[in-house]
């Protein structure tokens, strides 16, 4: 069976549906939502009635600091732009919007992976996994022989070598193979807003019949992205980031 | 316990790292059982080196690596992983290389196919860094198959057996056959399979290891320096053409080996156009005379002299790119941006633009013409960005432009006459039964370019 490991989609609709396409074109049967799901993008509305319509279907989803900051709070561990993004989404959501948000669980584990939006040493509290420590802590923290996590925005392989963590950046369209005597951690990278300097977006296709990983990058139509979060009076840097991928 | 169907009949052997079995298919063939050592005791890079043969093997399509046949990856309780793959029943280069020195045509027959099956391994975007005498078998054809992938790199996917070299800062090989550069821990890079590949010409035609069996770390370092002793000088009715190609091999500087086990095998197989050099000829290493020599070269070049615009221009082409973005074929992009790749580092000032074409007759008349065309011409731009990523070229050398039309040939040979292009690389067609109804773009853009087309098929 094929899963499409969606991440932080930030309510970026066109990258959303150019990624789902993708995903389905390469034969994927459902989507795991990494979290995220709104937040900085214009579209939390469209983007949360396509990600309904996959969950009531058999597909998963988590939540992320940025939903969790959608729903409430004072947001005082964002930063101001993020702040700015969360009161707009905020503004936007009705009911039926904020139910869904609600719901999500903070992880999930299905079969061999754990999915998970940050960290799976201790979700709620957001930790980026910016090198093989984290990743450890992550690793460490659950049973599960393979971890999805994202909100780091870059996609980037973690594996156990005997006691110590080795990174792998695998190419795009480049089945890495995920041997069961290894434990495994992937980035699944950005759908929304991509950081790594490529403005494409990333997602990961999981097979879990042959057991590879697949970084896939999809071109999108970034600039009526951009419009629209001008348009919407968000601040214009969320924008102008969705050319660069930066 | 069941693999794949087969059932096992003898232990052919048992090494440190894992114990072979020859086992029998339901229809009767013979195919090779490999088991990797694992459990209390067992070296860590014994199941690193497994699964890098695995993963390679079951990657490689060709007739100079043993076929794949089927793996398990059980847990040790029901037996630990598992590898089937072809028995290859030929002769074993080790037991050639007692013979050695051997005559001047077995040489060079024998060392044309290691070449060509080095090549092909290499094209396949995997290095093999154990290469010796052990690990290559001749097919009765006379075509040479390489074994033992356990400590070789693929390209494209995490390198387990060199993160086992890291993590005991041992380097991984064969002492008497390993290049330089793998002593510090330099992987991946094809010439290292050259200079390996020199050491085992070395001993085909001179009967010694040109290095020796070194034992330790300090007696592998010595050819970092040490100058091995001239072919020649061993044996002197060996031909100058057979010592340029080994010691070319056999550089210490991977840059100044040859570039492809392919130019090896040619020079192998075409002797007579060697180009002998101070390197074929000499019977001593260089020594400080050498060093005086280069030093001397140095001071002593020639200025370029007088300098003319056509020269410059020449070396400084545009090259247009015509890139089908809705037909994504990667073997083809591949193919497309190897030939971009070669014409930007042969001309380091040419320019590449990349381009494809839009037809925006398509959404006339619908009420949202405009938005569905402005949409698709920032995706198909950025298409373009994605597509040229993979040449790592610097920005200021690189272009993009979505040409409008309702043809394909058209815009681009308005677009290439426009913009004074020197050279068109497009890909070739599929043969669809659409296709050749409609006729080819590549066919039409060959015939009216104003500048040279290459069209580009996937290998």
């Amino acid at each position: 069976m094929k899963t499409a490991v969606l991440s932080d989609i930030h309510a970026n609709l066109e990258a959303l549906v150019a990624c789902m396409a993708h995903a389905r074109r390469q034969g994927t049967e459902r989507f795991v939502f990494l979290g995220d799901l709104v937040g900085y993008g214009a579209d939390p509305l469209a983007c949360l009635d396509l990600i309904r319509a996959e969950l009531s279907r058999g597909s998963l989803a988590v939540r992320g600091n940025h939903d969790e900051a959608a729903l409430g709070g004072l947001c005082e561990d964002l930063n101001f732009i993020a702040r700015d993004a969360a009161y707009w989404t905020r503004s936007q959501l009705g009911a039926a919007e904020r139910e869904l948000l609600e719901q999500l669980p903070l992880q999930c584990r299905d079969g061999a992976a754990l999915y998970v939006h940050a960290s799976a040493a201790d979700p709620g509290q957001w930790e980026y996994i910016t090198g093989t420590e984290s990743a450890q802590r992550c690793l460490t923290a659950s049973d599960a022989p393979i971890v999805f996590a994202g909100h780091v925005h870059q996609p980037l392989l973690f594996y156990t070598a005997g006691e110590a963590i080795k990174t792998f950046a695998a190419g795009a369209g480049v089945a890495v193979p995920l041997s069961s005597r290894r434990r495994w951690l992937v980035l699944a990278g950005s759908v929304g807003q991509p950081r790594d300097g490529n403005p494409a977006a990333a997602y990961q296709l999981f097979d879990e019949t042959e057991c590879n990983v697949t970084c896939h990058r999809v071109a999108y139509d970034h600039a009526t992205a951009a419009r629209k979060i001008l348009a919407a009076g968000l601040p214009a840097m969320l924008a102008r980031r969705l050319a660069y991928g930066e | 316990m069941d693999f794949a169907g087969h059932r096992v009949e003898d232990k052919l052997a048992e090494g440190a790292m894992a114990t072979l079995w020859k086992v029998r298919a339901a229809d009767g063939s013979l195919h090779l059982l490999k088991r990797p050592k694992l459990g209390m005791g067992s070296h860590p890079a014994c199941f690193a080196g497994f699964e890098t043969e695995r993963m390679i093997l079951e990657r490689l399509g060709d007739p100079h690596v043993p076929a794949f046949v089927a793996g398990g990856d059980e847990s040790e309780d029901e037996g630990g992983p598992w590898l089937i793959e072809e028995l290859v029943a030929g002769t074993s280069l080790a037991e050639v290389a007692g013979r050695a020195p051997l005559p001047l045509d077995e040489f060079t027959r024998l060392g044309t196919a290691i070449a060509t099956a080095l090549h092909a391994l290499h094209r396949q975007n995997v290095v093999h860094h154990d290469l010796k005498p052990q690990h290559i078998l001749f097919r009765e054809d006379g075509s040479a198959v390489l074994i033992d992938f356990g400590l070789a790199v693929h390209g494209e996917l995490p390198d387990f057996a060199g993160d086992a070299v890291a993590s005991d800062h041992h380097p991984l090989g064969t002492p008497a056959y390993i290049a330089p550069e793998l002593l510090r821990g330099e992987r991946g890079n094809p010439r290292s399979d050259i200079f390996s590949l020199g050491v085992i010409l070395y001993l085909l035609a001179t009967g010694r290891l040109p290095f020796g069996a070194p034992e330790s770390l300090t007696g592998m370092r010595r050819r970092l320096w040490l100058d091995p002793p001239r072919p020649r000088a061993l044996r002197p009715e060996l031909p100058e053409w057979l010592q340029e190609i080994v010691m070319r091999c056999l550089a210490v500087l991977p840059q100044n080996r040859y570039a492809t086990a392919a130019q090896v095998a040619h020079d192998l197989s075409h002797t007579q156009q060697v180009v002998i050099t101070a390197r074929g000829r000499d019977l001593k290493g260089g020594g400080w005379r050498a060093a005086a020599r280069r030093w001397w070269k140095t001071v002593t070049a020639a200025s370029p002299g007088r300098q003319r615009a056509a020269d410059l221009l020449a070396r400084a082409p545009h090259v247009l790119v015509a890139i089908d973005t809705e037909h994504v074929d990667a073997a083809l992009a591949d193919a497309m941006r190897e030939a971009v790749r070669r014409a930007a580092s042969a001309d380091f000032l040419a320019r590449i633009s990349c381009v494809t074409v839009l037809d925006a007759s398509l959404f006339a008349g619908q009420d949202d013409a405009g938005e569905i065309e402005r949409s698709l011409r920032t995706q198909r731009l950025m298409a373009l960005h994605l597509w040229a990523r993979e040449l790592e070229l610097s920005p200021e050398r690189l272009r993009f432009h979505v040409l409008d039309g309702s043809d394909d040939a058209g815009p681009l040979l308005d677009h290439a006459r426009e913009h004074h292009a020197d050279h068109i690389i497009i890909g070739a067609r599929g043969s669809s039964a659409l296709r050749r109804l409609l006729g080819s773009v590549s066919a039409r853009v060959a015939a009216e370019a104003p500048c040279s087309v290459s069209v580009i098929r996937p290998r």
